[in-house]
C-alpha cells in the first residue's frame, strides 16, 4: 500500500499544483492544457488511491484517502510539492515528472499486480504527451531569448536538487515479487532523456547536491501543509458532502 | 498584457476515419507545432478526432460578404443543377 500511495501522491499533488495555473498561463490555450495534465494525473491518482484503499482492506474509499490524510501520511516526493508559480519552473517540473513517471509507467505495465499494469497502461500515453508539452516549451523558452533562456535554467537549477528523490529504492519485497518497478534501474533512463531536452534547450544540468528527500516516508516541506489546507478544507467543513 | 497576442490559427478537426476535416474554431499559438498541440488540447478533450489540421488565417482568403449577391445569388434558381431535378428513364442501369 506505500508503494501505491507513492505513485499516488505524486500523481493527486501535482493534479492539485497544476489546477494553480488555470486562469493564469500565459494564453488561453496553455491554461486548458495545463488544465488536461492536471486532470490526466488526477486520474491516476483516483485509479491509484482507489486500489490502495482495497490494498489496505479498511474500506477506505479514494476521497477519504485524498481528503482525510494528514501531510504526515502522504508519500509524494518533495519535487511536485512545492509552489510553482513560475511557469519556467512548471516546465522544468513536468519535465523531470513526466521522464520520470514515461519510465516508471512503462515499466509498471510488466507489474505483476493487475491494477497497476492497467493503470500504467493508460497513464504511459498520457504522460508521454505531458513529457512532450514539457519538452517542447523547455526547448522554446531555452533556446529563446536571452532573458528566456536566463529564467528557464534558473527554474532548472531551482528544481534540480529534487530529482534525486525520485529514485528513493522502493520496498525489496515487493520489487523481487515483481509488483513494483525498481526506482533506482529508472534513473539512467529518465536523466539521459532529461539531458537529451537540456541539451536541444541548449541548457546546462545543473550540478548541485541533492536535498534530503523523506518524502517516501511522509517527511514532507512545510510548503505541503498549505497545499493540503487548501485543497482538503471544503471535504472537511462539509463531511459526506455531494454535489 | 504588454505583449501582443500570438498568430492566430484555424482549426480542422477529423472525426474519424472517411470524413473530411471540418472546421472547428481557431486558436492563438506562436508557431504551427504549438498550435496543433494546442488544438489538440482545446478542441479534441472529448474524444473529438483523430487528425488535426491547422492553418495561419492569415493564409485563408475569404469571400467577402459585399460580394455576396454576384457569388451565391445566380445559383439560387437553377434547380436543373440538381440531379434530383432530372426523371431517369426505366431500364437504365448504373446511373
Amino acid at each position: 500500500m506505500e508503494y501505491v500511495l507513492g505513485l499516488a501522491d505524486d500523481a493527486l499533488v501535482t493534479a492539485q499544483r497544476m489546477g494553480w495555473w488555470i486562469s493564469r498561463a500565459p494564453e488561453l490555450e496553455e491554461d486548458v492544457a495545463l488544465a488536461n495534465i492536471g486532470l490526466d494525473q488526477l486520474g491516476q491518482a483516483r485509479s491509484l488511491l482507489q486500489h490502495a484503499g482495497a490494498l489496505e482492506g479498511d474500506g477506505r474509499t479514494e476521497d477519504d484517502l485524498a481528503y482525510w490524510r494528514d501531510d504526515r501520511d502522504f508519500r509524494c516526493v518533495h519535487l511536485v510539492e512545492r509552489p510553482q508559480t513560475d511557469f519556467g519552473v512548471a516546465m522544468a517540473r513536468l519535465l523531470i515528472l513526466s521522464a520520470y513517471q514515461n519510465e516508471l509507467y512503462a515499466a509498471l505495465l510488466g507489474s505483476t499486480d493487475g491494477v497497476l499494469s492497467g493503470v500504467a497502461g493508460k497513464a504511459v500515453k498520457e504522460v508521454a504527451y505531458h513529457l512532450d508539452h514539457a519538452h517542447h516549451w523547455v526547448v522554446r523558452l531555452g533556446d529563446g531569448t536571452p532573458e528566456s533562456h536566463a529564467r528557464m535554467q534558473a527554474a532548472l537549477d531551482a528544481e534540480w536538487p529534487f530529482v534525486e528523490e525520485l529514485f528513493t529504492p522502493a520496498d525489496p519485497a515487493l520489487v523481487a515479487s515483481g509488483v513494483a518497478a525498481d526506482p533506482t534501474a529508472l534513473r539512467g533512463a529518465v536523466l539521459d532523456r532529461i539531458a537529451k531536452v537540456v541539451a536541444e534547450a541548449t541548457l546546462t544540468l545543473p550540478e548541485v547536491a541533492p536535498r534530503l528527500g523523506g518524502g517516501r516516508e511522509g517527511r514532507h516541506t512545510e510548503q505541503l501543509g498549505y497545499l493540503l489546507a487548501e485543497m482538503q478544507h471544503l471535504a472537511r467543513s462539509h463531511p459526506g458532502a455531494r454535489w | 498584457m504588454s505583449t501582443p497576442p500570438s498568430p492566430l490559427w484555424e482549426v480542422f478537426i477529423r472525426a474519424r476515419r472517411g470524413l473530411n476535416h471540418v472546421h472547428a474554431g481557431s486558436l492563438h499559438a506562436a508557431d504551427a507545432e504549438t498550435a496543433l498541440r494546442n488544438a489538440r488540447d482545446v478542441f479534441t478533450r472529448r474524444n473529438e478526432g483523430v487528425s488535426i489540421w491547422v492553418v495561419p488565417s492569415s493564409e485563408i482568403t475569404a469571400s467577402s460578404p459585399d460580394e455576396r449577391d454576384a457569388f451565391f445569388d445566380p445559383a439560387g434558381d437553377k434547380v436543373y443543377r440538381h440531379p434530383t431535378f432530372y426523371d431517369v428513364p426505366e431500364g437504365v442501369e448504373h446511373l
